[in-house]
């Protein structure tokens, strides 16, 4: 009997929560947007009964699904958003491997320290980060004038309100979501593997290729996902470094919706985000499975 | 894995670690900065900070943030340590595959995507929005964080000392509160803090849940960054870092101690047993 409360608790939370809210996003996409407050027309209300619901429901349309389709401003959101997501999990994959390689094979007694030091900057506002970046980006700021004073540039760089300040951003942002998974998969590697690998005449560099990288698949995939799925929907990053050039789609979603007060066409495009999510994210779930059977 | 400082390791660290907390510590610096510019230095100065007492708005942000961050990090971990319990001791029941993608979906959820379905939920229901709509928000999504934190730790401990305490007569209840919760406790502990730290810092979902009563400090920063960078927004962020910099120091020299102590009584009982 308890049993079934400590299930029930936390089941109902998370359908009342997190379930019905996403169809009450698919339902408001499909209403009409109007000047008032809330901004749209409900389609249909469950408490009228379920004849006018069916009445209803033949008379739906995909009108704000065909406008965002048929706008080119939405369909190079989500591309781009895609894009910038991609390269951005792939530049952060280059920057952590080596970061999660050095603190697995540390010695023993400073890799909990260095773990802190990785998890800290997470614990520390997104937003704060992302400011602390502006600084150093603008034309006048401190990487300019870095550069300048040391003669390397003889003309300010522009990073600020570009795409690049928008990788820099996510990348240093999301760095220790793929460092973690990383390091937790190379710190398992057995290093009898290795000293076996050397024994057998391997080169360290092979033995690298042959041994330890595959071996740390799962924690780069796992990586991977951590990093490229939030990424897509990011909003205060391009919001803040990226410009009016760099379009992502939570940016788009964010001005539907507290600039235009269209709530029905911001709903569009989440319900067609999470359509865009839901491979990555239900892959992601599966890895998770995974890895968690493989560890029994 | 033969474990020693070699220079590739130790350059790849310290290439991490300086790309991780340079720009960090260049809001620091000039937070103290006497100069409004942000890249002249015109001497140390604590005048930035002084102003921020003085700003009665940001007080008010900064209060309701820290309320809203600690009753719902105390929701949170309650039902995420409930979450962690069905997940690793309940087995297989129905749906049970269901519950398990919805606590680890929303762990990469785009907050756009939470914090307007969230909001629509709301609105729906005919919810007054403002600081209860904010808590209840962060409560969901952080829930979620504080499940994967306690769940790690109970998928890794001995199930033979619960089994044993119910052998010996003890009930369901009385064996989680008296075993099981003590065992966990740090984590726990930590969950609380990482669900504190997540509302804390939360920009989108309290943007979108909210209602014109309640403005937390995150979008209090949020509307003077888009006007650029000015040394108060440099002294709050510091003022922020700093208290989850002590947090989160505090709590690792307490699962420090704890595992000390773990340690201790496992070599204890070794000695006993011989």
């Amino acid at each position: 009997m308890r049993k079934w409360l400590v299930i029930a608790i936390p089941y109902v939370w998370m359908i009342l929560f997190f379930l019905i809210p996403f169809f009450i996003v698919f339902k408001i996409s499909l209403s009409e947007s109007e000047i008032s407050i809330p901004p749209y027309t409900p389609v249909f209300d469950i408490f009228e009964g379920w004849e006018s619901i069916k009445a209803k429901i033949g008379e739906l349309d995909f009108e704000k699904y065909s406008f965002i389709f048929s706008d080119e401003l939405y369909t190079s959101a989500y591309l781009s958003s895609i894009k910038i997501a991609a390269v951005s999990t792939f530049l952060t994959l280059l920057i952590a491997y080596p970061l999660a390689y050095g603190m697995a094979r540390a010695p023993r007694e400073w890799q909990p320290t260095l773990m802190m030091f990785v998890i800290l900057p997470f614990w520390t506002s997104f937003l704060i980060r992302v400011y602390a970046w502006i600084g150093i980006l603008k034309n006048e700021g401190l990487l300019n004038a870095l550069l300048l004073n040391l003669g390397v540039i003889s003309e300010p760089l522009t990073i600020m309100n570009t795409t690049m300040a928008v990788y820099i951003g996510i990348v240093y942002s999301y760095l220790p979501f793929m460092v973690l998974p990383l390091y937790a998969s190379l710190e398992k590697i057995d290093g009898r593997l290795l000293e076996a690998a050397e024994d057998l005449g391997s080169p360290p560099w092979k033995a690298f290729w042959q041994v330890t990288f595959p071996l740390s698949i799962p924690g780069i995939v796992a990586g991977c996902f951590l990093v490229f799925i939030p990424a897509v929907g990011e909003f205060v990053i391009p919001d803040l470094l990226g410009g009016s050039e760099t379009l992502m789609i939570g940016k788009t979603l964010w001005s539907e919706f507290f600039n235009n007060r269209d709530w029905p066409v911001a709903s569009a495009v989440a319900v067609l985000l999470l359509l865009v999510l839901i491979i990555p994210i239900v892959g992601f779930q599966w890895a998770q499975q995974r890895a968690r059977e493989a560890g029994r | 894995m033969n474990n020693r400082f070699s220079w590739f390791n130790v350059t790849a660290i310290v290439l991490g670690f300086a790309f991780l907390y340079i720009p960090i510590l260049i809001l620091v610096i000039y937070s103290f900065n006497d100069s409004k510019l942000v890249t002249v230095w015109g001497g140390f100065s604590t005048k930035w900070y002084a102003g921020l007492i003085e700003n009665e708005q940001l007080m008010d942000a900064a209060w309701t943030t820290l309320r809203v961050a600690f009753i719902s990090a105390t929701m949170a971990t309650v039902l995420g340590t409930m979450a962690a319990l069905v997940l690793v001791r309940m087995g297989r029941f129905p749906g049970r595959t269901l519950f398990s993608g919805m606590i680890f979906a929303p762990l990469v959820m785009p907050e756009v995507i939470t914090g307007l379905s969230l909001l629509l939920l709301f609105v729906a229901i005919n919810f007054d929005r403002g600081f209860w709509t904010i808590v209840l928000a962060h409560a969901t999504f952080t829930m979620c964080f504080a499940a994967v934190v306690v769940q790690a730790r109970l998928s890794d401990f001995d199930h033979r000392v619960e089994e044993a305490a119910m052998d010996l007569g003890a009930s369901p209840v009385a064996t989680f509160f008296q075993v099981t919760l003590p065992i966990i406790a740090p984590s726990v502990i930590s969950a609380w803090l990482l669900a504190f730290t997540l509302s804390l810092d939360d920009l989108v979902i309290a943007s979108f849940t909210t209602g014109p009563s309640a403005t937390t400090l995150p979008m209090k920063i949020y509307s003077q960054v888009r006007l650029g960078v000015t040394p108060e927004i440099n002294a709050i962020s510091t003022i922020m870092i700093a208290f989850v910099t002590v947090g989160v120091l505090i709590a690792s020299y307490m699962t420090k101690m704890q595992t000390a102590r773990v340690e201790r009584d496992r070599r204890a009982a070794d000695a006993a047993a011989n």
